[in-house]
């Protein structure tokens, strides 16, 4: 360690304070929204919280207890997330355990026929119909298998199952083992942190998506968090359409209403954040490895 | 005679191979089904941007009509707007987006105390995990007229209050700032790890030659974080026509499409909401096409300056 100078004491300190303004700027917003979540509407409607909850009641919350679209919203939720993942994981660890195998005659001609799909795809509309004419229009599984892969994902597992020693599943081999037993008993164990990353990608992706199955799903009963979100806030802004911005808004209670669906839509993100962190670090950093 | 019997053994040899990894071509059945129901049939359907397609004729029924379709996009007095606007807001996110996380990541990289750099990048990265649905209802609530809290500080401020969402002049800047606050930290992870790559003996030698800690960021720093700035700068450029319109189509009302409305959320808004499934497959396509060309040179180009690429 050498001494520092002067300015680069100055700077040290300057860097710090730039650097909590940033941090505080990035987890501001959910603070906020939080506290106007938990204040009652007086308060927020003469804009007093600022940080901390003021007039503290959790009518908001009681409501969308209530409501009973927004359970079952929270519900489809659920489903899409843990259903989509597994069925993700199942597709995409087959194929890219076959497909990261060079000796498979095909391997490369294969890989490219994915691959491709990377930079070119068919587009919105032609997606659309494709659904339209399956007859899958507002039915789940269009949700869970129409968008079951991604191909980068598949390139992460990919890359991942073509550096295991090769030696390993000849070992096996000798010992009469089937391809099923080698990636069931030797590789994915092997491979735990690069699965629960590329698992963690697909969570995160199917709970936050909203613009297909806002396109796909027209039944209430079948249509996630994030679409009822959607329709809340775009039903916000279009209700301020109409009035003057001098005046204040009628029924702010519904704002608040908002603000506790926005926090109970962005808590199971919460919950799995400081897993997402340790292992997509990582995820990414295989994934800007050339594919 | 001998030639044939190699061929012939070649064959049977080949055929054996296959044979041996059954197992792995049974696995790949249902990843491969995926991609032929899901992404390639969508590519069989693109001819209806050829045809004056009718649901009730279906896809084969219906008859071609040439490159009428595109002569209506190219003759919409939209398309101009449209085409512009994609640009604009790509070039935009280019020149002030792109630079902020190699900031975050250098400024991170002069932090000596492990636990405060850690501290701001759990902070940075959070807002990336968060849906874009949520992140719009930040920013609608945020600078609702009445109440939202960006009115609220301009109104203690002593000025008029604004509706910002339904003005166009304000709609880039706030797309792109909500996708600086969403994204940067995210992808300042690339940078981070490209400067842990550094070889620390160039940092030594740099300080034996007498360069400060602002040389050595200089000499040292930047031109090891440059390949990995270069390449993706360049599949940016690719991306041109990309534009993240899931969160446009949050964010924008009729009153802003003069200055929000991309070729994407055109397209939304023709073939989703009016079933025109003609000339929307065919701008998509015009798309699809030109992004395609732009990601390939970049790409080339990319592999040619520093050797590494998406592929």
């Amino acid at each position: 360690m050498t001494m520092r100078t002067r300015g680069e004491k100055i700077f040290g300190i300057f860097n710090a304070i730039l650097l909590t303004a940033i941090a505080m700027v990035c987890i501001y917003p959910f603070i906020y929204i939080l506290a106007v979540s938990l204040s009652d509407a007086k308060s927020v409607n003469m804009g007093a919280v600022w940080l901390l909850p003021k007039g503290i009641n959790l009518n908001s919350y009681s409501q969308i207890v209530h409501k009973e679209g927004i359970w079952t919203a929270y519900l489809n939720s659920f489903f899409y997330m843990f259903m989509g993942t597994a069925v993700s994981m199942a597709l995409t660890t087959l194929g890219a355990y076959a497909l990261s195998k060079k000796r498979l005659v095909g391997h490369r001609f294969l890989n490219l026929f994915v691959v491709f799909t990377m930079w070119f795809n068919a587009g919105m509309i032609p997606m659309y119909l494709n659904f339209k004419n399956m007859g899958m229009l507002d039915n789940r599984w269009a949700i869970i298998f129409g968008f079951a892969i991604n191909t980068y994902n598949f390139v992460i597992l990919r890359t991942y199952f073509a550096n295991v020693p090769q030696a390993l599943e000849e070992a096996a081999k000798i010992d009469g083992a089937s391809d099923f037993k080698v990636l069931l008993k030797i590789y994915l164990p092997l491979a735990v942190p690069s699965l629960a990353t590329v698992a963690l990608f697909y969570a995160v992706e199917r709970w936050n998506s909203y613009f297909w199955p806002m396109i796909l799903l027209k039944s209430d009963s079948k249509i996630p968090l994030q679409v009822v979100l959607k329709k809340m806030v775009v039903d916000m802004s279009s209700r301020m359409d109409s009035l003057n911005y001098g005046r204040d808004m009628t029924g702010t209670s519904e704002d608040g209403f908002i603000y506790s669906t926005m926090v109970i839509a962005m808590i199971p993100m919460l919950i799995l954040y400081p897993f997402i962190q340790r292992y997509f670090v990582k995820g990414v950093m295989v994934g800007s490895v050339k594919g | 005679m001998k030639k044939l019997s190699e061929t012939k053994e070649k064959r049977s040899n080949l055929s054996k191979r296959i044979w041996a990894d059954r197992q792995l071509y049974f696995m790949l059945i249902p990843f491969l089904l995926f991609y032929v129901i899901f992404v390639y049939k969508p590519m069989w359907g693109l001819q209806v941007a050829f045809k004056d397609y009718n649901i009730f004729k279906g896809m084969s029924g219906s008859p071609w009509v040439g490159f009428e379709n595109f002569k209506t996009i190219f003759g919409n007095p939209y398309f101009f707007r449209i085409l512009r606007n994609t640009l604009l807001i790509s070039t935009y996110s280019l020149i002030f987006s792109f630079p902020m996380p190699i900031i975050l990541a250098l400024l991170l990289n002069e932090v000596r105390i492990r636990k405060f750099k850690s501290l701001v990048q759990t902070c940075t990265y959070l807002p990336y995990f968060i849906s874009t649905v949520v992140v719009a209802g930040m920013v609608t609530s945020f600078l609702a007229p009445s109440t939202g809290m960006v009115n609220l500080i301009l109104a203690k401020l002593g000025f008029e209050k604004i509706y910002f969402l339904s003005k166009p002049e304000y709609f880039r800047t706030i797309f792109i700032t909500q996708g600086i606050w969403q994204n940067a930290g995210y992808s300042s992870i690339v940078y981070i790890a490209a400067l842990g790559g550094i070889d620390m003996e160039l940092y030594d030698a740099a300080m034996v030659d007498g360069c400060g800690r602002w040389k050595q960021t200089l000499h040292v720093t930047l031109p090891g974080l440059l390949p990995t700035i270069v390449t993706l700068f360049i599949i940016s450029v690719g991306n041109i026509l990309n534009v993240g319109y899931e969160k446009i189509i949050l964010l924008y009302q009729p009153a802003t499409y003069e200055t929000a409305d991309v070729i994407s959320t055109y397209v939304y808004r023709l073939g989703v909401e009016q079933a025109n499934y003609g000339v929307s497959t065919a701008m998509g396509l015009f798309n699809s096409v030109v992004g395609f060309v732009f990601v390939y040179a970049a790409n080339k180009i990319s592999n040619k300056i520093n050797g590494m690429g998406l592929w």
